[in-house]
């Protein structure tokens, strides 16, 4: 592998520094299950990779009133294992079970799955579905950025040199809400997503009618994407067949993807409109068990 | 070429010190640097788990692992699954369900079977097909492995009732 220093800073200020220092030729370690394998395969050549899992922040689960504060480097295993993360925030709990198998949930981390920007990320559809915000510290300071604004392209993304993404922030659940992340693979594990959708809804207290909804897909275009229209025409409209095929119709509507060896362009958008009803339909069961604590 | 960094690491039980440089794995430091071969290298890309140890309790391909992170963590390899005298219930019932062939793979299966064991000491085959998922084999076919540790996990049973 190619030749690098290592530095594992303890505060984000002094990881900050050191990318600042380097300008441009460190990167971020967080999980490492892609960037071990990209520097073996040359695809970087740091001069100096800085491992962020010592910074206390970076490996926050948090929920309060204000919602859910996920530390970026937090591993997989943790955010599945958390009981309260399964029962609000269950389609982020869906993607971080099926991202690799046990080893890699050991070390893989959501905040890394949304730096390594791949279309096909399977916790990036989650987040978008649960109004996550990406937290972001650089020279400058903090901002913050929506998660369907974070990636530009394939492996390419809104952060800065010397910008680190330090957390993924969630708002509070209200009740009678409901989420679900499925992907479509040809096997049963272990593989990337041909179409990957999340969604979020909430219900209103009878179960019967879209309060607002959240409909987020991947791999089907160069970002992960947010399905904007498929989310706002929900609102208002009774929970049933109707409204669900006008969701559907509008995620094939934005649905861009390439051909290649797992799907092709026609099956992928086919898959969409599938995984979008399947998506809103388990979102929708689970809104109506939530009836709020 | 970047300096070599003392690493403090706990294996099997032991306090042990090593030299490496930033950019080796885990892996190369446990085959090259402290001459423990039994970790295999398959793939060296964290698709097959041929290279799976245990590290703080977790299971991790120790290819994905830069040996510099292991600086104060508990490492458990295939050397540290037996006891003193005889076989690891898991190991015992990978040899009676001849749950290997070339044997390059086993390693990786028996780390991952003893992490799935201790999580969930009573997995059904369903959960023990997923767990191991992220472990390849390319001679048994996969029954006799999972047949493995339901034994295991049976006898374990059996020596802690």
């Amino acid at each position: 592998m190619h030749d690098f220093e290592y530095e594992a800073p303890t505060t984000v200020a002094d990881a900050v520094q050191l990318l600042a220092n380097h300008n441009g030729s460190a990167r971020i370690l967080a999980g490492g299950t892609d960037l071990i394998d990209q520097i073996r395969l040359g695809r970087f050549a740091p001069e100096v990779v800085v491992d962020v899992k010592k910074i206390a922040d970076l490996q926050a689960l948090e929920i309060s009133a204000d919602g859910l504060k996920l530390g970026a480097a937090t591993p997989c295993y943790r955010i599945y294992g958390d009981e309260a993360v399964c029962r609000d925030y269950s389609a982020l709990a869906d993607a971080t079970k099926i991202i690799g198998g046990a080893q890699i949930q050991s070390r893989a981390s959501v905040g890394g799955n949304l730096c390594n920007s791949g279309p096909a990320a399977d916790s990036t559809p989650a987040l978008i579905a649960l109004s996550a915000r990406a937290v972001i510290a650089g020279p400058g300071g903090t901002r913050e950025v929506p998660v369907e604004e974070f990636c530009t392209g394939p492996g390419k993304n809104v952060l800065q040199p010397g910008e680190l993404l330090t957390a993924l922030v969630m708002p509070a659940r209200p009740a009678h809400s409901g989420s679900h992340y499925l992907r479509f693979i040809p096997r049963n594990e272990m593989d990337i997503a041909v179409v990957g959708a999340g969604a979020s809804v909430v219900l209103d207290a009878a179960g019967e009618t879209f309060v607002s909804a959240r409909i987020a897909l991947g791999a089907v275009a160069a970002t992960p994407l947010y399905a904007k229209e498929a989310s706002e025409l929900l609102a208002g409209k009774p929970v049933g067949d109707e409204a669900i095929e006008a969701a559907m119709a509008a995620s094939r509507k934005i649905a861009v993807p390439i051909d290649d060896m797992r799907g092709t362009v026609e099956f992928r958008k086919h898959v969409t409109g599938v995984l979008t009803r399947r998506a809103l339909e388990k979102a929708i069961a689970r809104a109506r068990e939530n009836a709020g604590s | 070429m970047a300096k070599k960094r003392v690493v403090t690491t706990t294996i099997n039980g032991e306090q042990t010190e090593f030299l490496c440089q930033p950019r080796q794995t885990l892996l190369e430091a446990l085959r090259d640097v402290l001459n423990l071969t039994g970790t295999k290298e398959g793939c060296s890309n964290g698709n097959c788990g041929a290279c799976t140890i245990l590290m703080d309790g977790r299971p991790v391909d120790s290819c994905l692992v830069l040996a510099v992170e292991s600086e104060g963590a508990e490492l458990e390899t295939i050397e540290g699954v037996a006891p003193a005298e005889g076989l690891d219930p898991i190991q015992t019932a990978f040899l009676e369900n001849a749950a290997l062939q070339c044997g390059i793979c086993t390693p990786g299966f028996i780390m991952a079977a003893k992490a799935l064991l201790e999580s969930n000491p009573h997995p059904t085959e369903q959960e023990i097909r997923f767990y191991l998922a992220g472990n390849l084999c390319r001679c048994t076919g996969y029954d006799k492995i999972i047949r493995a540790v339901q034994d295991a996990a049976k006898s374990r049973e059996e020596v802690t009732v």
